[in-house]
């Protein structure tokens, strides 16, 4: 389980965050929302050994991340960022290998176990076809479905696959409606078929509704609400968080919460 | 496609197989520059003379050729060119600019100011047994270098890749200012002699010179082969380098320091060579791809090569006058910079 214990952050400009709590249990998928500013990317970071809280901590399976060695935090838990822009010409195998680093030794090249372990997360994220091609040659869905290979190849296998954590930042932003619904798709496999526990930050509430059992409503740095996601999406927590009037509903078709923004709120 | 066509499906052993292939090959091409450069010149010497056991080297006069006069001059040339390509690599990966060069922070300007003023201003010839201009320019090189590093750490934690590279170019064209100044209180002898070191010159006649840049350029060899990896996770972005394990500003520190180690050293010997920080490593990485781990080496050797076979040119060429080789790689690089700069810009395509 990943938890955020009443963690507070801040930069040089100010507070980011204060006190806020989260927690990831083992194959969940949690949300993380909040407008522009309210420290949501800051909170991933934190979650993921990157910084480091100021006060509070952050505890994988009630072990504080920073007494894990690099190597070590790094075959347990990974990162997919919003995008991966790559300067040179790497192929998308090299890309995948790459989250094999943290297993070898100094020197080390990959070995065929390595090389099989990032053929089987590009399987598992449909682009074992693209293996050979360059990176920067791919389309925006592509590279987002590469990366998050990437970050798959990073997991210790051998052992059970609870215990693994992937958190993605912005996963679907920069991406077309098919493309969005292929990463969506991905994301939901991994957390129901293989357990992994996935936090995601988004601005895209519909995304939020359809993929996460758990939400955290961040608000200027701190938790506006939190709890199952039909409990926080609610017509009041929206007001109150994006200054919007929305309608929450049920999708007859598909029984899904759908959040509909009408209007900004005329402030007081 | 490149000496190591990317198939799909290809196994790690025929990966690992074709990389040493590789590697080996640019090491031998390497070897036989280095072998072959001494003996083109005025003087024709056979290779199989100058290895002929039976003669004693006293009387062998084609071993004395190319071991006193010759080899020199080649070994600074493949270490200089050696060093300026893989201090080339190191820094366009760390600053995740594929057009950065060894010179882009500044270095050069450091090391021609300093050779500028001990040329001028007439100082000592030597220095506790060290000629003076190349060790002026290694002084400033590495104040160059200290003053932008400086810069780009003091804002906030960590190394800002972005004030690194504005300090740099900004320190690169206050220095040139500076070298304009010194060079109009320069006499018209001191004005020639400092214009020749700028434009790069490989004139070293004996083993002592090379003897003062080694235990250099060895620190920097040795920083430069634990970096690759994390050279290659550096260009995904410094965030998913650390969350795969990697102590990000040590390696951008290591890096750094140890290429601007490598180009200071280099600078000393052989003057701002230009161009072959920027062409090799951009030829190897269309030959084999992008993974640092092969270009690095790869580049080290060619850049050995490039750089002998240039100064093989100069000295030649029109002899018995002898062009400065930095007159020759700029000659070649400048059209090979800008066809880079047109096809495939800063960024991706």
């Amino acid at each position: 389980m990943l938890r955020a214990k009443a963690v507070s952050f801040a930069y040089d400009e100010g507070t980011v965050l204060d006190g806020v709590s989260v927690e990831a249990s083992e194959g969940g998928l949690v949300g993380v929302l909040g407008p522009n500013g309210s420290g949501k990317t800051t909170l991933l970071k934190l979650l993921a050994g990157l910084l480091t809280p100021a006060r509070g901590e952050v505890t994988l399976d009630g072990r504080r991340l920073d007494t894990f060695a690099r190597g070590a935090l790094a075959r347990r838990l990974a990162v997919v960022p919003q995008e991966t822009e790559l300067v040179f010409d790497y192929t998308v195998l090299d890309v995948t290998l790459m989250g094999r680093y943290p297993h070898l030794r100094p020197f080390e090249l990959e070995g065929p176990n390595d090389l099989d372990i990032a053929r089987r997360a590009l399987d598992a994220t449909g682009t074992a076809h693209l293996e050979a091609r360059p990176f920067r040659a791919l389309s925006g869905g592509e590279r987002q479905r590469v990366a998050i290979a990437s970050a798959l190849a990073q997991f210790d296998t051998g052992i059970s696959n609870l215990g693994r954590v992937l958190l993605l930042d912005e996963p679907t932003a920069s991406l077309d409606l098919a493309a969005q619904l292929e990463t969506m798709a991905l994301i939901a496999r991994l957390s129901e078929e293989q357990r992994t526990t996935v936090v995601l930050c988004t601005h895209d509430l519909n995304l939020a509704a359809r993929l996460c059992d758990q939400l955290v409503l961040l608000r200027k740095g701190t938790v506006a609400a939190a709890g199952r996601t039909d409990q926080v999406l609610t017509r009041d927590t929206i007001a109150a968080v994006y200054n919007v009037d929305a309608d929450v509903h049920r999708h007859e078709a598909t029984d899904q919460l759908t959040v509909l923004p009408l209007r900004r709120k005329e402030s007081p | 496609m490149g000496l190591l066509p990317v198939v799909a499906g290809v196994t790690a052993g025929a990966r690992r197989r074709r990389v040493w292939a590789v590697q080996i090959g640019f090491l031998l091409l390497a070897v036989l520059a280095v072998l072959c450069a001494p003996l083109v010149g005025p003087t024709a010497i056979s290779l199989r003379q100058v290895f002929d056991p039976t003669i004693a080297f006293a009387d062998n006069v084609d071993a004395q050729i190319f071991f006193i006069a010759r080899l020199p001059r080649t070994l600074a040339g493949a270490l200089v060119g050696g060093a300026l390509a893989a201090a080339g690599v190191v820094l366009q990966a760390l600053l995740r600019n594929p057009l950065a060069t060894p010179f882009t922070l500044g270095v050069s300007a450091g090391a021609s100011l300093g050779a500028m003023l001990v040329i001028t201003f007439g100082l000592p010839l030597t220095l506790a047994g060290i000629p003076a201009v190349p060790l002026a320019s290694f002084v400033g090189a590495l104040a160059a270098v200290g003053v932008v590093y400086g810069l780009a750490t003091m804002r906030r934690q960590g190394l800002s890749t972005n004030v690194l590279l504005l300090a740099g170019v900004t320190l690169n064209s206050l220095f040139s200012a500076i070298i304009l100044f010194v060079q109009y209180l320069a006499d018209f002898t001191q004005s020639f002699q400092a214009i020749r070191w700028v434009m790069g010159n490989l004139d070293v006649s004996s083993y002592q010179p090379l003897l003062w840049a080694l235990p250099m350029l060895l620190v920097a060899a040795g920083a430069f082969a634990g970096l690759p990896r994390a050279l290659n996770l550096l260009t995904l972005g410094t965030d998913s380098a650390a969350a795969r394990g990697i102590d990000v500003l040590r390696t951008q520190r290591l890096a750094f320091v140890s290429a601007s180690l490598a180009t200071g050293a280099a600078v000393a010997l052989g003057g701002p060579i230009g161009f072959i920080g920027i062409i090799v490593p951009h030829l190897v990485r269309l030959l084999i791809g992008a993974d640092h781990r092969f270009v690095l080496p790869a580049s080290a050797c060619l850049g050995a090569t490039f750089l002998v076979v240039c100064d093989t040119a100069a000295r030649t060429l029109l002899s018995p006058m002898e062009l400065p080789v930095g007159v020759i790689t700029a000659m070649l690089g400048g059209p090979f910079f800008l066809w880079l700069l047109v096809t495939r810009g800063g960024g991706p395509r």
